[in-house]
């Protein structure tokens, strides 16, 4: 998984019947500095997270497909938690 | 499956509810001469890892796999602590 930021929601109208009801977000990665980590990517929401939360990403399909809960789908990431803290030990 | 070592963890009150309990670690990939190669990322524990140790971890669909038949959304999953490495060179 990748601790990522949530900098946007999006809708669309037209999808995949399966990702009716589920929330998309844009998810910013980020290292572990808090800077951009690559490209943003669009997860769906397993944690009720919401824009400027910072949360952990996980990208892999059956992964997303388990948060989505309706088994075989058109999903490749998921926020699955809303990151409280990040303890480095330094 | 890749060597890494713990370098952190990760606190989540608001989570997905198959990941209650479970320990979110921040791993750093490593060779096998110890030095860090790429860039870390999050692991769920399955083994009981700790601060600083050298673990083994897996990716993609299989880091569910040990928390059978409770079906975790990971993508990675510590699988095991590394006690001792033997490199062969030459043989």
């Amino acid at each position: 998984m990748l601790i990522g930021r949530v900098v946007g929601n999006l809708v669309a109208t037209q999808k995949d019947s399966q990702l009716e009801g589920a929330k998309l977000l844009l998810v910013q990665p980020l290292d572990l500095e808090g800077k951009d980590r690559g490209g943003a990517v669009l997860a769906i929401d397993g944690a009720d997270a919401g824009p400027g939360d910072r949360v952990l990403l996980v990208q892999e399909g059956r992964a997303a497909q388990l948060v989505l809960g309706k088994g075989v789908a058109a999903v490749d990431a998921a926020v699955v938690g809303v990151v409280d803290s990040v303890d480095l030990g330094r | 499956m890749l060597l890494a070592k713990v370098v952190g963890t990760v606190v989540c009150t608001r989570k997905d509810e198959a990941l209650a309990g479970r320990k979110l670690l921040v791993i750093q990939p490593i060779s096998t001469d110890h030095t860090p190669q790429g860039k870390p990322l999050v692991a769920v524990d399955s083994v009981g890892a700790g601060a600083f140790e050298e673990v083994f971890y897996v990716r993609g669909r299989e880091a569910s796999f040990p928390f059978l038949p409770s079906e975790v959304p990971a993508d990675a999953a510590i699988v095991g602590i590394v006690d001792q490495i033997s490199i062969s060179t030459g043989a």
